[in-house]
């Protein structure tokens, strides 16, 4: 067992893990912070994309001990500093991007990376964007176009409901 | 105007904002104190005699408290179906036993041989590893029809043969079908297969098991759809716990579309092992797992065939299916390709005889039962294609032959037993033809050829049958199980609501919708109201959420449940005012005198409950807390029409979805936004059926689709926007809301369209191409082309 340390949502935090704990089950089994999602084992799925010194990462493909020293930002982190919602979380809630929930922080994660980086996105740029997020409920149509309206580019994006 | 709140607002869902933050509740993220894990050795082969299983290396591993195999479970009952099928001949369907853990054969890849229960998640998986199993590979048999060949291997020694059943409905029909065939004026005849699918809700399934030495009670955490079912099949049935002992919890669920709804053989050992070993005991399935040993869904071979007049119009319909059961029955597996399929074949069509032959199968396969529509999409698929064809046989138009051959009197009893009471399939293909700008194609086909691309239009239709009912028929057709559903409504002292409720929400929203119906009832805040279900300790016993139930069902339920607290409520008010119950009046949230200005808050009245001290005790008791229990008259019927837009490149025969249209009729609707996405969902996992999915068995049985990199599941570029309408309405008329459900019908409709698309597109390009089956992969549609 190694001991590391990190800043989880700007929180200094450590603690033990072995050689082939995944940064997922750190965050989840550690730390206790389950909002971070496990939901598949090949990579594929994409709920527990999490934030790593700002680049957007699926946390079961690291391993814990190589975020030592990083600044991680979780689902949990993602509110404004009085509880509301961020701009993205909002617009998910807004326009039901979401049913089940379990495929949500991966996707609110990757929408907010996306957004960083391209904050005007078109509408084939975010399903492009959204290869490596699967879900199984909404059929994407909603979490379209809640990424479209957090990015103020709503109106007339889509033709129809 | 839309609604900004109760009945038909699109309310925004109160639950969003815990799964937004990470603050939901499923079954993984809950720990006890001093768990154990266990991993469960699976098969990897199909079938084979177990010889010996020697764990002695596995038991001196770090951390392993103790190793079960099938001898820790022959005290114990098997997995239970719940549902009897009764053959042509009038015999009960075959039913094998299903061990826990294997005992004597392994029959299918993931067949459980044995559990590890460690200290840790991962030193059970490394004890799992010194086991060592002896096991004589036995021939497998994986396609059905060679499964029904005589001298074919059996999946189960003591059955006659792998025939489940040979299933006749109508049985009378079947001579009077065979003529209409033989004096038809055209005969349509379409072979298909139903692909098989793997459901994969995000949430794999997870057991967390715990026994309370102090009381001798047991609880189950589980990703269930339907708590109160599992505890009483595996209270009952499996383990011999006494219901009142035994708690299930299905807390938030990620996702369903029914396999979840199955009792699976790691609920009851979980329970079984916290007991044995006096820990907490928790099993979470890896993706991998999931795929060999979740139920799978679909899976029917089919030969349709369609007669018709000289006029067009249908006379007759018979099929024969070949439907998958897998190599245990799944809980209600029987059911699905009889009672779930053959009463919808009628689809939307007056077609007056009607015959449906099925064949269920054992195969070296994983257990195959309910995914979402179960049965009912099968239906559709098989009765929208074939007519397809038959109007491109006839040159007809698609829509036209649809059109004439529509059912359009209500209440209509079908050739196969049941009865639609409400519908208008023209007005849902009058709204799905101007969403669909059918006379605009020829112009979009024109500009997908400039490009290079083939441009195909798909139209259908599809019924559906949902709140499956009464119990007392079910009853009669081999179910196991009754299919009401229930609710508890408690009003606190100062006004607020619980709701208990038997349904259970795993994406469907209840806890915004079902406050909806209750606030406008009462004419209070939504607010007011909060729902409380998937916990047996605290919910009235119900049946849970599948076959788009909840609000026909679980809805009236609760309505029924209000509508005795107003009641109630009306009899203190009269009192407090001293008036006659007769002429008190609830609205917006008060109670008044008719023709008078006398009026008592609904907060007092509940307080006047509570603080009996100015009530009539002589004649109803303090309180206000009201069950009840709902048993549907009949299914509900909800219809619609579809259709997709694609475009094919001839090249690679790769096929995008360029337009994916619906106009359904849901009857009333208490929250369109929750409703759209119902739809959303189930067209992008129709899509996902007719281009993308498909679970492939090799022929000793390995699964070869066995993990998100070889299951194609549908991702955010593979489907468009959708475009959709649930404006052409007809409630339904035998629940208190006139509600239909929603949850199933994307899935249903879709399929259809999509490959209807596909071959118009072909043929657009002179190709003749009658048929080609799902999933339209590149590669078949460009084979299908060289044809």
């Amino acid at each position: 067992m190694t001991k590391i340390s990190m800043k989880v949502n700007g929180k200094e935090v450590s603690g033990e893990v072995e050689g082939r704990t995944l940064l997922v089950s750190f965050l989840r089994d550690t730390l206790g912070m389950t909002g971070t999602h496990v939901g598949c084992d090949t990579s594929q799925c994409g709920a527990c994309v999490v934030h790593v010194d700002g680049a957007a990462v699926k946390s079961c493909t690291m391993l814990a001990m190589e975020a030592e020293g990083a600044e991680v930002a979780t689902i949990e982190g993602q509110a404004n500093a009085d509880g509301t919602l961020s701009v993205v979380q909002q617009a998910f809630q807004d326009h039901h991007g979401l049913q089940c929930g379990f495929c949500t922080p991966g996707m609110v994660m990757s929408a907010t990376a996306l957004l960083k980086d391209n904050p005007k996105p078109s509408e084939a740029e975010i399903r492009h964007y959204l290869e490596g997020n699967i879900c199984r409920c909404t059929g994407y149509h909603n979490i379209v176009k809640a990424i479209l309206a957090a990015s103020g580019q709503l109106e007339g994006a889509i033709a129809a409901e | 105007m839309p609604k900004d709140s109760g009945i038909g607002a699109s309310s925004k869902r109160r639950e969003d904002v815990r799964f937004l933050t990470g603050a939901g509740n499923y079954t993984d993220d809950i720990n006890i104190r001093g768990q154990a894990y266990v991993y469960f050795l699976r098969s990897d082969i199909a079938h084979g005699k177990i010889n010996k299983i020697d764990t002695s290396d596995a038991e001196a591993m770090p951390g392993v408290v103790r190793i079960f195999t099938g001898k820790d479970f022959e005290g114990v009952g098997g997995l239970p179906c719940g549902w009897q099928v009764t053959d042509r001949h009038g015999q009960p369907m075959q039913e094998p036993p299903h061990p826990v853990l294997a005992q004597g054969k392994v029959r299918h890849v993931g067949d459980p041989i044995a559990a590890v229960v460690a200290d840790s998640a991962a030193q059970a998986r490394d004890a799992a590893e010194a086991i060592v199993v002896d096991i004589e590979e036995l021939p497998a048999v994986i396609d059905m029809k060679s499964a029904l060949k005589d001298g074919a291997p059996k999946v189960h020694d003591d059955l006659t043969s792998n025939l489940c059943y040979d299933w006749g409905f109508v049985e009378d029909n079947r001579e009077a079908v065979d003529k209409a065939i033989k004096d038809a004026a055209h005969v349509t005849t379409l072979e298909l297969k139903n692909n098989r699918l793997v459901a994969n809700p995000m949430e794999p399934r997870v057991a967390v098991g715990d026994f309370e030495r102090g009381t001798g009670n047991s609880t189950l955490y589980t990703t269930s759809q339907n708590p109160h079912v599992i505890r009483l099949l595996m209270g009952a049935f499996v383990l011999g716990i006494p219901e009142h002992k035994l708690r299930v919890v299905a807390p938030d669920v990620g996702g369903g579309f029914g396999t979840k709804i199955f009792h699976y053989a790691e609920e009851a050992f979980c329970t079984f092992a916290a007991k044995a070993i006096n820990r907490p005991v928790k099993w979470t399935a890896s993706r991998s797992e999931a795929f060999i040993s979740d139920a799978h869904g679909r899976d029917h071979v089919t030969k349709i065939e369609l007669a018709l007049d000289k006029d067009n119009n249908f006379t007759a319909i018979r099929t024969e299916t070949y439907a998958n059961m897998g190599a245990y029955l799944s809980t209600f597996a029987p059911s699905v390709p009889t009672w779930l399929h053959g009463t919808l074949m009628a689809g939307n069509y007056k077609t007056p005889l009607i015959y449906v032959n099925v064949k269920a199968v054992f195969t070296n396969t994983v257990p195959v039962d309910a995914y979402r529509g179960a049965g009912r999409p099968e239906a559709t698929y098989q009765l929208e294609r074939v007519i397809d064809m038959a109007a491109r046989e006839l040159g007809v138009d698609p829509i036209a032959l649809r059109r004439q051959n529509f059912i359009t009197e209500f209440p209509y009893a079908t050739p196969v037993a049941v009865e639609y009471d409400t519908g208008d399939y023209h007005a849902t293909m009058d709204k799905l033809e101007q969403i669909a700008d059918i006379a605009g194609f020829a112009a979009r086909r024109k500009a997908s050829e400039a490009k290079g691309r083939l441009r195909g239009l798909g139209i259908n239709c599809y019924i559906e049958a949902c709140g499956i009912a009464p119990s007392n028929l079910v009853g009669q057709l081999g179910a196991r199980a009754g299919l009401y559903e229930s609710a508890t409504v408690r009003v606190n002292a100062t006004g607020g609501l619980v709701v208990m409720t038997g349904s259970h929400s795993h994406g469907q929203g209840h806890e915004t919708a079902f406050p909806q119906v209750i606030a406008e009832m009462i004419g209070i805040d939504e607010s007011m109201v909060e729902i409380v279900h998937g916990d047996t300790a605290n919910t009235p016993m119900g049946m849970g959420t599948y076959g788009s139930r909840s609000i026909a069902v679980g809805g009236s339920a609760m309505v029924r449940a209000t509508e005795k607290i107003i009641n109630k409520c009306k009899k203190i008010a009269a009192h407090l005012m001293e008036a006659s119950e007769a002429d008190i009046e609830l609205k917006n949230g008060a109670f008044s005198v008719a023709g008078t200005d006398k009026s008592v808050a609904w907060g007092d009245v509940c307080l006047a409950a509570y603080v009996p001290h100015n009530y009539p005790l002589e004649d109803i008791e303090p309180g206000l807390e009201e069950t009840a229990f709902y048993d549907p008259a009949n299914f509900t019927y909800p219809s619609g029409a579809y259709a997709c837009e694609v475009e094919v490149d001839p090249d690679t025969g790769r096929v995008t979805i360029e337009r994916m249209m619906a106009a359904d009729d849901f009857g009333n609707l208490i929250n369109p936004m929750i409703v759209s996405g119902q739809v959303h969902g189930g067209l992008a996992q129709g899509i996902g059926q007719a281009l993308l999915e498909n679970c492939v068995y090799d022929e000793n049985g390995q699964l070869l689709s066995a993990s998100y990199m070889d299951y194609a599941m549908p991702r955010a570029g593979d489907v468009p926007s959708f475009e959709i309408d649930h404006s052409a309405c007809t409630p339904c008329t035998h629940n208190p809301l006139g509600v239909k459900g929603c949850g199933e019908a994307g899935a249903i409709g879709s399929p259809p369209a999509v490959v209807n698309a596909v071959i118009d597109a072909l043929n657009s390009g002179g190709k003749k191409v009658a048929h080609i089956d799902m999933p339209m992969s590149p590669a078949r549609v460009w084979a299908a082309m060289q044809g």
